[in-house]
């Protein structure tokens, strides 16, 4: 019957040959602010929970979430939020069948990263402006 | 008719479920979610802005509203269940070991169902004025 000894077979390459690019940049910032946000819920169900208890736990988590720190993490979630959306749109896109041209990839990675920052910068000056209702 | 799927039974081939016996289950409900997420998460981002700095009365009265109660609801259904899915493959991905795997599978689907479940009775509260 026939040999059975071992085939040197060709090696996948490996992440750590790659030099680092946009693209797989991008891939990965996807895979991190979905675990990310996965934890972020939780302060989503503290939010609603608060709400629901009364006016004294709302004001706890309302001193938390104006302090230094919960701004801080607030501005690290939206950013995550619309990384995470716009990455996922690309993701859809992507799924129809389009967008995987060598310009077109690239075009869209930083597309993705410029939008996210840029629409988070516009979410916070919108929340500023309209703290407590317009003006 | 023997091709790459030479070993598979004929109904095993017309069904198309696969090893994992779900088919592309996972992957349509990861994207059907996904396009759910998109309009549910911006009528969120809406909704925070519009509460940020107010009262609890007017924070009560609005999370209360059908309109933004619904939106809610709909938002936690569709977030946690994409979640839970995605975490999934993370775990699948990093997570070799057997017991530690199902350990941590079983953990997500927890956390998934608490945070889904403390959220939308938070909501279903604050609707009722209870």
């Amino acid at each position: 019957m026939s040999d059975i000894k071992a085939v040197e077979r060709p090696l996948s390459p490996h992440l750590t040959i790659y030099k680092p690019m946009l693209t797989m940049l991008m891939s990965i910032a996807h895979r991190i602010t979905g675990f990310g946000l996965y934890f972020g819920t939780l302060l989503l169900a503290w939010w609603l929970l608060a709400a629901a208890s009364g006016p004294n736990a709302y004001a706890g988590i309302g001193s938390f979430m104006s302090s230094f720190i919960g701004r801080i993490v607030l501005f690290g979630y939206t950013w995550a939020l619309m990384h995470h959306m716009l990455g996922g749109i690309r993701h859809l896109m992507w799924d129809t069948g389009h967008g995987f041209g060598e310009h077109e990839r690239e075009w869209l990675a930083i597309a993705t990263i410029v939008g996210s920052i840029g629409l988070t910068i516009v979410i916070w000056i919108v929340g500023y402006l309209f703290v407590g209702g317009a003006r | 008719m023997t091709s790459t799927f030479g070993m598979r039974t004929p109904l095993g081939r017309v069904r198309g479920l696969g090893a994992a016996r779900t088919g592309t289950q996972h992957f349509w409900l990861q994207r059907l979610t996904a396009v759910a997420n998109i309009p549910l998460v911006i009528a969120f981002v809406f909704i925070v802005i519009s509460l940020l700095g107010r009262n609890h009365a007017f924070v009560q009265q609005t999370l209360g509203s059908p309109l933004v109660a619904i939106i809610m609801l709909l938002l936690i259904l569709s977030v946690t269940t994409h979640m839970r899915i995605g975490m999934q493959v993370i775990i699948e991905d990093y997570v070799h070991g057997e017991g530690a795997k199902l350990l941590f599978l079983i953990a997500n689907t927890f956390f998934a169902i608490a945070i889904a479940l403390a959220s939308a009775f938070a909501l279903l509260m604050l609707c009722f004025k209870v």
